[in-house]
């Protein structure tokens, strides 16, 4: 039997007798059992390293090897569960979370209502759907044979309600499929080919969506100091974005932070289907007070549960907060095993193993032929908000949009705190033709919002240094616009009821407005001279500005009666300026 | 029987290495004495040919010639009971105030183990301390964590012990644990007598750890008022309020400890693993489903030079529920507290604040960043030149510091004050600027 001959915090060395063990192999280490994975071996020992807190171990407990990988059970019952880093039900856990606890991820017991797609005789292969069930009309799980088996099917269950563990399907080999597979999370799930997406992810973020999209199966990184609204985003993002599945890894962060998701997402409706945010999300939690070697694996859980669903035709936006903490982790077991730090002493191979993370986003076409996505999130907590750092470095390199949150726009809780000027998006060329085919100003709103935007960043130089009061007064009205597109616009508050969601139509009507208040403005100021701060002061403007919070999504047409008032306004002003003064 | 083994093989400084034994534990708690001295140990690493014991104090004067070890089975534990409210203990629970020896209703392991987040129940309730700047920009609600990030020079234990004094959490079983990590004599003595004044003293326990103490001692000390805290908190049915000062001491003697260990540093010289060492502390405040209790913490922090990106408060910042910062400039300008509201932050506050009181804080500190930019152009032009919109803002800077943030060491504000205070100071602003008010908030509060 093995049994350990060394401990020094979470790695274990164990003397082997005669076990075949190889790497990645998941162990069971002590009396107690706790999880541990095998991560060096050599001709007579493996070293181990343990997911669970080690101290009371003794030399010489004995040691087991499972002789498979750490792996995910992905099956119907996923959707609104919360697992720990390695996939432990917490819902099922106690109040402190006991060592070497093992519980069934998913329920067995439960029954599901099943339809069959496949029929005898028919040739199967890995991805392709056997059927369906669906939890109390909510969500339709579509079985699929796992990728890596295939067949000629002899029998298929009929339509009825069926446990995880019923066969619903048997080949002519005798291979039985029931619900669930399981898939080592370290390797990535098979697809037929990727495929280029051309459809944004819509977050009813107006920022994101407006100047710095991200398309379906893209990637994202959000690196912020604390305090910059980097979790109130992620979460935003979880709450409102137009995926069919959210999966949310709470990566070595706050507790408090996973109890309020699980307290808040019951109550809130999807916008897209009106049911319940928690029937679409699957939460993975290793706050930062549980052991730090499962932090490494707690997103790899996550990448296999989202590419899962994504296999089921879905899109799937997959939510790490924070990949700092999960890169950290990698340095501290890194350390342990007396590797050879790089930058910062993380281990050389931070790069690669970024690369392999974010290169699991994406949109694919199946193996059974459908298309998925997978969107994947990634905050970053640079230490001292510095992003020169090496893990927000890299994740620049391997992730196509960039929102680099700002201190000062914080402290001045402006929210959500993007900086328009550090962040940027690969995609906003290839989500254009979507929001064309509904809304054909969007490309020229952007741009006159982004234009008026770069143009105010140069005065405000000039401001800072000698106050707006020196400007002339056609770059004062510049100054104003850019005032009302950050203020109006770019600030998005989450906790509004009215504001925490902007549909693509609202914030069309919005940009509109906007650029139309701006033409208004300077068709007075060229034609008859009117000062900047009159044309600013017009209540008009005021009546604008309390729609953001004021004018719910459906009752856009409120736009067109502004639109109307206004004008008559500045016509009446323009008639009249010279003649009262 | 009390069973003595001989075996050591090598003293380093604190570190201890000693023959293996058999069924010794990972993180044993052991007792070793030589020369007639004693001293407590933890056992840090195992292996075949050598067990490494941390010593827990100085290691003057032990010969291992002659060194013995005890090894008691069990791991760190301290010994808790309510009778320890109204005491001073150190870091292994004894007492070190003259009222004799505390009667222990069990014993409890010192390290903790994480909370099920499925457990936790999620913070609610509003905490009055009475001080504007927390209770109307930036509200602590029962169960979070809220550190005090310092500097050196301000009026640090002065905030602390008001707060302490003026703490209110609403249910009537409140308690205060204090944790004196590494802190001077001077201060600890302050400290006490403070809030002691406040007539609290019977709910009140004490650790303590001077600066001259050994700095292994500190690295236990907070986790022994810790458990004693949840002990209180989760299982006696308290609201429980720890305060832990000073963190900064903690991390210096966590990075002491490590560098004698001799293991890859990482900024600054402080251990990789810090952030969840950290964490490992702060997690433990909260509120769970089963218990009554409640456990807020207000770890205190002197941020080393001021720098808020240094290692301490940057970690802490990354776990903690915000941050409450100080600035000596504002304690040179003679405001008290000195807390620049701009920089610190209550992550919790949306859920013990009303949906107004939060439209109004987002106003106070947008117009508060824009006068501290005006401010600074006054600095440059002279505020003669400028525009009106920016005076009118540098007015309301200068009153916000001094009407609002202002209070005395022994002014109890409560929050309707508070936001009386902050309605009048708005009505110092354009009403086109107060773009972040509802209409209705606008129509009930100005004419």
């Amino acid at each position: 039997m093995a049994h350990i001959i060394s401990i020094l915090g979470p790695i274990v060395r164990a003397e082997l007798d005669g076990e075949r063990v190889c790497i990645q192999d998941v162990a069971y280490v002590g009396e107690l059992g706790l999880t541990g994975e095998v991560i060096e071996r050599d001709q007579k020992s493996a070293l181990i390293q343990v997911y669970e807190e080690t101290e009371g171990l003794k030399l010489g407990e004995a040691v087991t090897f499972t002789a498979q990988m750490l792996s995910a059970l992905l099956g119907p019952g996923l959707l609104g569960s919360i697992y720990d880093g390695i996939g432990r039900p917490l819902k099922l856990a106690g109040t402190r979370i006991s060592r070497g606890l093992k519980l069934d991820p998913l329920d067995r017991d439960k029954l599901w209502s099943f339809t069959p797609f496949a029929k005898a005789g028919q040739k199967l292969e890995g991805g392709e759907y056997i059927g369906a069930v669906s939890a109390q009309d909510a969500f339709e799980y579509r079985l699929m044979v796992p990728p890596d088996k295939n067949g000629r099917v002899s029998f298929v269950a009929g339509q009825g309600e069926y446990r995880l563990d019923d066969t619903l399907i048997e080949f002519e080999d005798g291979e039985r499929l029931t619900m669930v597979q399981r898939w080592p999370v370290r390797i990535a799930r098979p697809f037929k080919e990727r495929i280029l997406s051309k459809k944004p992810m819509i977050t009813g973020q107006r920022i994101i969506d407006f100047l710095f999209p991200i398309s379906e199966g893209g990637s994202a990184s959000i690196p912020g100091g604390f305090g910059t609204g980097k979790t109130i985003l992620q979460q935003t993002l979880a709450k409102w974005s137009d995926a069919d599945i959210i999966v949310y890894i709470g990566c070595g962060e706050r507790g408090n932070e996973m109890t309020e998701v699980l307290q808040e997402f019951p109550q809130l409706a999807d916008p897209k289907s009106g049911k319940k945010l928690i029937e679409r999300t699957v939460l993975i939690a290793n706050t930062s007070d549980m052991p730090v070697s499962a932090r490494e694996a707690s997103i790899y859980i996550g990448l296999t549960i989202a590419e899962y669903f994504r296999d089921m035709g879905y899109t799937v936006a997959l939510m790490a907060d924070s990949t700092s903490r999960w890169a950290e982790a990698m340095r501290e077991l890194s350390g342990r095993m007396n590797e050879l730090p790089a930058e910062e002493g993380f281990p050389s191979y931070l790069a690669s193993r970024i690369a392999s993370v974010y290169e699991r986003a994406g949109a694919v076409r199946t193996l059974g032929g459908d298309t998925g996505a997978v969107t994947m999130i990634g905050a970053i907590s640079p230490p001292g908000g510095d992003f020169s750092e090496p893990v927000t470095r890299h994740t620049q390199r391997f992730t196509s949009v960039f929102w680099a949150l700002d201190k000062e726009l914080a402290n001045a809780r402006f929210y959500p705190s993007i900086n328009h000027l550090l962040s940027h998006s690969a995609y906003a060329i290839s989500v254009k033709s979507w929001w064309e085919a509904g809304y054909p100003e969007w490309s020229e709103l952007r741009l006159w919002v982004i234009e008026m935007l770069q143009r105010d960043e140069k005065l405000q130089r000039i401001v800072k240094l000698l106050g707006s009061e020196a400007l002339p007064e056609d770059q004062k009205l510049t100054l104003f616009i850019s005032d009302l597109i950050k203020e109006y616009f770019l600030q998005q508050n989450a906790f509004d009821a009215v504001d925490m969601y902007a549909s693509p139509q609202k914030q069309i009507c919005m940009a509109k407005a906007l650029k139309a208040l701006h033409q208004w403005w300077k068709r007075c100021f060229e034609e008859k001279g009117v000062p900047a701060g009159q044309l600013k002061d017009q209540p008009i403007v005021g009546e604008l500005l309390t729609s953001r919070l004021g004018v719910p999504n459906d009752q856009t047409e409120w736009f067109d009666a502004w639109h109307k008032r206004m004008e008559t306004r500045y016509e009446t002003l323009l008639l009249t300026f010279g003649e009262i003064s | 029987m009390i069973i003595e083994y001989t075996g050591a093989q090598k003293l380093k400084g604190t570190l201890l290495f000693f023959e293996p034994i058999r069924d010794i534990r990972y993180g044993e708690k052991v007792v070793i004495r030589s020369e007639g001295k004693t001293l407590n140990g933890k056992v840090a690493a195992l292996s075949q040919s050598v067990m490494l014991i941390e010593i827990l104090g100085e290691p003057y004067g032990l010969n291992i010639d002659n060194l013995r070890v005890q090894f008691t089975g069990n791991i760190f534990e301290l010994g808790v009971s309510d009778k320890m409210l109204g005491r001073v203990m150190d870091a292994f629970g004894e007492p070190t105030d003259d009222k004799g020896e505390i009667r222990h209703d069990k014993l409890l392991p010192i390290g903790g183990s994480a909370y099920n987040p499925v457990q936790r129940a999620y913070p609610n309730d509003f905490i009055q301390t009475g001080i504007s700047a927390i209770d109307g920009l930036n509200v602590l609600v029962k169960g979070q964590k809220l550190p005090i990030f310092s500097v050196a020079g301000a009026s640090t234990n002065d905030l602390a012990a008001q707060l302490v004094r003026q703490i209110t959490p609403s249910g009537k079983n409140g308690a205060v644990v204090f944790a004196g990590i590494g802190i001077k004599y001077e201060d600890a003595q302050y400290l006490i007598q403070s809030i002691r004044s406040g007539g609290n003293f019977e709910r009140t326990a004490i650790f303590l750890n001077l600066a001259d103490e050994p700095s292994i001692n500190a690295l236990l000390l907070v986790r022994s008022a810790l458990t004693f805290a949840e002990y209180l908190a989760f299982e006696k049915g308290y609201d429980v309020i720890a305060v832990l000062y000073d963190m900064t001491n903690y991390c210096d003697a966590l990075r002491e400890v490590s560098s004698r260990r001799e293991e890859i540093p990482s900024r600054k010289g402080y251990p990789g693993y810090m952030y969840s060492d950290l964490a490992s502390i702060y997690e433990r405040a909260g509120i769970l489903k089963e218990s009554a209790g409640s456990l807020t913490q207000i770890p205190i922090l002197t941020m080393p030079d001021g720098d808020i990106t240094h290692p301490i408060p940057d970690l802490t910042g990354y776990i903690t529920e915000g941050q409450i910062v100080l600035e000596r400039e504002l304690q040179q300008k003679g405001i008290y507290p000195p807390i620049n509201v701009l920089p610190s932050l209550s992550r919790l506050m949306n859920h013990g604040a009303s949906d107004q009181h939060r439209r109004w804080s987002a106003e106070i500190y947008a117009a508060y960043a824009k006068a501290k930019k005006a401010e600074m152009l006054a600095a440059i032009i002279g505020e003669e030149e400028m525009g009106e919109t920016e005076q009118r803002y540098l007015a309301f800077g200068k009153a916000f510091e001094r009407q609002f943030i202002t209070q005395r060491n022994e002014e109890n504000r409560t929050l309707e004050q508070t936001l009386a205070i902050g309605w009048k100071l708005l009505a110092l602003l354009p009403p086109t600027a107060l773009t972040r008010l509802k209409p209705q908030d606008i129509a009930e509060h100005f004419q």
